[in-house]
């Protein structure tokens, strides 16, 4: 059994408009008579719920029915009615908790949602985007059976994003990789190994904080020099790429070095004991940048690395976060494409429940409203489109709310939260007009290498 | 021949239980046996089977690619005869005896008959396995005069087809209602106006007090003197659990297979589920007879569970009673008991109906004939004893709605 593709509904985006509803009722039965609709939305005050069909895994309807009419199609996870089959006794209605498959006086029989061959017509018409498809499944069927990479048992705090990375990363990439682990928590949490045996089941190095890019230019060369295909992976913290090791970093990036370069930001040196990096920002608390009596959180910006890396003209720049996985995996694809011509560079944000602390059990919650914020943004750049973004928040959380979920920001003051906004607007700005083509360094970066 | 799990029985609970087996245990060897000959099949599709509306070679709800793709031996055309528990052996009527490291009991109930005299004299027939439909079928094109003895779900299901067919009907049926066991007496009435309608004839709280041959077919005659003549008589007088091959095993039986929470048995590997079962009710603690396929399925999936030592399982929550019947194209619907608590809204006319009790704010019972709401999600709200003392107003007006908010909030 695999993964399936799914409708997710988000209620606090319903405004109650209906129109899911109309379109279902029209794709269905010819009229627009919501009574006929198979999704439908119930209203409470200002509040909306929904009653449709779950597609569930074990489905009750299915083991209740007694004539065979329902089957879980194992291809596309739809649970189908064979109306020439069903016998009309309405046993599948007890079995569904959800409201699911239901009576239609109209058409005589029940009737569900079978989410129309994958095209589902109230998603489309939702126009505020509380209706959607979610197509990540394919990710799981994709990727379930690829080989892990890592040893089991990987000594990450509680709740850690970034053991998810490494494992995802390098069950794409596969196991013809060189992988570098300079210092951070990648390399702490046990994947270079422990007494003669690596954490991995592909060949591993530590190198220094400073040389990790050019370590990996030699060994890419020497391959290429003996007529081999291997993959030349770093997986980094921000600290190793944008501090100590960004002269490596960026020479490797001028030159083109066929690298993908994956860095893992957490937003600070988080293994070593949660010190400051230059991808820190503003006004978080770490035990560089300490809050007291005069300290209140760092008192500089951070670096947009990968800005910087894009402005080194790499064959492919992206962003990416955790929490949207369909997004990741697509750039995650195209870095390791890109990185088989070139120098190919991903950025992701993994928020550390440590070191930024919050509950381990909301890391991904975290990732999301970063996002959600506009505090990170998703982009990816290639030297011929130039840069896109990926995820336009149209109307992003407020800035607030993404800073109250986490220990770090507890003691900001008013004027640190305006800056901080100010900030994430000034970055939203510049960024769209990369994407526009705005900037005369964007004209100059798309117009390819000198 | 030597099994992990032996399963007696090819039908709901049977199935269900099979399928949670599964989802644990991938490999370990499971036999299921049934005394038919058939595929798997529910006795529920039969009168559909009568109707024609149902092929017989068309109601599978499995077949053999699917026991293969799960690794399932599947035996039919062998009935289990006979049970040595302490040797974990069942014998079967072929000859042959499988050892088992646990057995799951779901054999189903059979009709019963009841004790009038003559009645084995005389040719009848019931109706619960696929051979009985295909009979039954086949006697329609002859009848003119049908007889149905009991005006539960089965005599009520097939006294609409004998009509369909062109007989002419009766039902004797020793309560003063039909339906008795799901539907109250205004209810009641909504239904037997739609068979008077069609002309099927209603004897209600009559009592056959003896069977005779006549020609062709069969004389009855009702503790009131009358005579019924007919050429199809149908005893749908209820049912009992199929435990005979139980008799000496040490398996503690009352009326049923006696089951605790988990569907286990008196004695160790064995366990039962569905009409065979005897569990806990709802509504209270006493063990009873539950009879309706939705309880079969969950039974079956809990036993399943706790043969395979799935750690999700949970305990059985009790019976509650519950049926959707469709008859002439309307639709009934009962979830939940008549009798516990107070009656929050009544109405009735010729074609609707609706009846809502609860208890403490909470909703023990909801009835309604032609009126829409979500069976499941009430079973669900009645299981759960969610409080509905918030939306107790809104409830009672728009049940549907209601229950459907408090579905999408609370388990969605
Ligand atoms: C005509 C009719 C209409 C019905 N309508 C409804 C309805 O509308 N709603 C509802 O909820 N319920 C209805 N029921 C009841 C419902 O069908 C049963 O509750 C349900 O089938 C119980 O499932 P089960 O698996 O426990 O047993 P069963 O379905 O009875 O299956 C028992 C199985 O055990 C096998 N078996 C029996 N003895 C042996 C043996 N010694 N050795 C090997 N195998 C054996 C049988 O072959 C069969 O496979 C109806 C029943 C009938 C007959």
């Amino acid at each position: 059994m695999g993964a399936y593709n799914t409708i997710s509904f988000k209620p606090e985006h319903c405004n109650g408009c209906n129109a899911c509803m109309t379109a279902c009722a029209t794709a269905k039965t010819g009229s627009a008579d919501i009574a006929n609709s198979r999704i439908q939305i119930v209203a409470d005050g200002d509040a909306f719920e929904l009653a449709m069909c779950r597609q569930c895994g074990d489905p009750k309807c299915v083991s209740n029915c007694p004539a065979a009419a329902l089957d879980k199609d194992a291809g596309n996870g739809v649970i189908d009615w064979d109306g020439s089959k069903c016998v009309n006794c309405l046993l599948c209605t007890v079995g569904c908790a959800y409201g699911g498959i239901v009576y239609n006086a109209a058409a005589g029989h029940v009737v569900k949602c079978d989410t129309c061959d994958g095209d589902p017509a109230c998603v489309k018409a939702c126009e505020r985007g509380a209706l959607k498809y979610l197509t990540t499944a394919h990710i799981y069927n994709e990727v379930g059976d690829l080989e892990d990479l890592f040893v089991p048992g990987l000594a990450g705090c509680q709740g850690c994003n970034t053991e998810l990375i490494m494992r995802h990363a390098m069950r794409r990439i596969g196991p013809d990789t060189v992988l570098a682990t300079p210092p951070g928590c990648i390399p702490g949490m046990g994947s270079v190994g422990y007494n003669g045996l690596t954490g991995t089941k592909v060949p591993v190095f530590h190198p220094l904080l400073t040389n990790t890019a050019s370590m990996l230019t030699g060994i890419k060369r020497h391959y290429k020099r003996q007529g081999r295909e291997v993959n030349a992976v770093a997986l980094a913290g921000d600290g190793g790429a944008s501090d100590v090791g960004f002269q490596s970093l960026s020479g490797a990036a001028e030159r083109g070095e066929q690298i993908l370069f994956i860095c893992v930001d957490n937003e600070g040196y988080m293994n070593t004991g949660m010190q400051r990096s230059s991808c820190t920002p503003f006004g978080a608390w770490t035990s560089t940048t300490p809050v007291g009596e005069r300290g209140a959180g760092k008192t500089q910006d951070a670096k947009n690395l990968p800005v910087i890396m894009m402005m080194h003209n790499c064959e492919y720049v992206a962003t990416a976060s955790t929490a949207f996985m369909e997004d990741l995996y697509d750039k995650l694809d195209k870095a390791i494409a890109a990185s088989k011509r070139g120098f190919a560079y991903l950025h992701i944000y993994s928020p550390c429940t440590t070191g930024w602390r919050f509950p381990s059990q909301e890391n991904i919650e975290v990732a999301r409203k970063a996002v959600e914020a506009n505090f990170v943004l998703l982009w990816e750049f290639n030297p011929r489109d130039g840069l896109q973004l990926t995820r336009d928040v149209d109307q992003p959380l407020s800035i607030a709310d993404y800073l109250k979920a986490l220990g770090k920001y507890r003691h900001l003051s008013e004027d640190q939260v305006a800056h901080i906004q100010a900030t994430v607007e000034k970055n939203v700005s510049f960024i769209k007009g990369l994407a526009e083509g705005r900037h005369p360094a964007m004209a100059q970066a798309m117009s390819g290498r000198a | 021949m030597e099994t992990q799990y032996l399963i007696v029985g090819a039908s709901h609970a049977a199935l269900s239980a099979l399928q949670a087996i599964r989802m644990q245990d991938g490999e370990g060897s499971i036999t299921m046996v049934t005394r038919d000959d058939a595929l798997p099949y529910s006795p529920t599709v039969l009168p559909y089977v009568v109707s024609g509306r149902s092929a017989p070679e068309r109601v599978a709800l499995k077949d053999g690619a699917w026991f293969e793709q799960n690794k399932v031996g599947f035996i039919r055309g062998a009935a289990v005869t006979a049970l040595d528990a302490a040797a974990k052996r069942a014998k079967l009527s072929s000859g042959e005896e499988i050892a088992y490291g646990k057995l799951l009991l779901a054999t189903g109930a059979a009709p019963i008959l009841p004790p009038v005299p003559g009645l084995k004299d005389v040719r009848f027939h019931v109706l619960r396995s696929l051979d009985d439909a295909v009979k039954l079928k086949q006697a329609l094109p002859n009848t003119k005069q049908a007889v149905v003895l009991g005006a539960g779900l089965v005599g009520m299901h097939a006294a609409e087809n004998l009509a369909k067919a062109g007989a002419a009907v009766t039902v004797v049926e020793m309560q003063p209602r039909v339906l008795a066991g799901y539907f109250d007496a205004e209810a009641s009435a909504i239904i037997e106006a739609a068979f008077a309608a069609k002309g099927v004839k209603l004897m209600l709280g009559a009592k056959v007090s003896r069977c005779e041959t006549a020609g062709q077919g069969a004389r009855v005659t009702t503790d009131t003197g009358a005579t019924l003549d007919a050429d199809l008589l149908l005893v749908a007088a209820g049912v009992a659990p199929v435990v005979d091959y139980l008799t000496g095993s040490g398996v503690a039986i009352d009326r049923g297979v006696l089951v605790d929470d988990t569907m286990r048995a008196s004695v160790e590997g064995i366990w039962a589920a569905g009409d065979v079962a005897q569990a806990k009710g709802f509504y209270d603690e006493a063990k009873t007879l539950n009879g309706i396929l939705p309880s079969a399925v969950e039974q079956g999936r809990i036993a399943g569970m706790a043969m395979a030592g799935d750690p999700a399982v949970k305990p059985w929550p009790g019976g509650v009673p519950l049926n959707t019947y469709t008859f002439f194209g309307q639709q009934a619907v009962s979830v939940g008991s008549q009798d516990q608590g107070e009656v929050v809204r009544k109405e009735v006319d010729a074609k609707r109906y609706l009846k809502i009790v609860m208890q403490d704010n909470r909703l023990t019972g909801i009835f309604g004939i032609n009126v829409p709401f979500d069976p499941g999600v009430m079973w669900e709200i009645i299981l759960r004893r969610i409080d509905l003392a918030p939306v107790r107003e809104a409830f009672i007006a728009d049940p549907l709605k209601t229950a459907r908010t408090i579905m999408s909030r609370t388990w969605r």
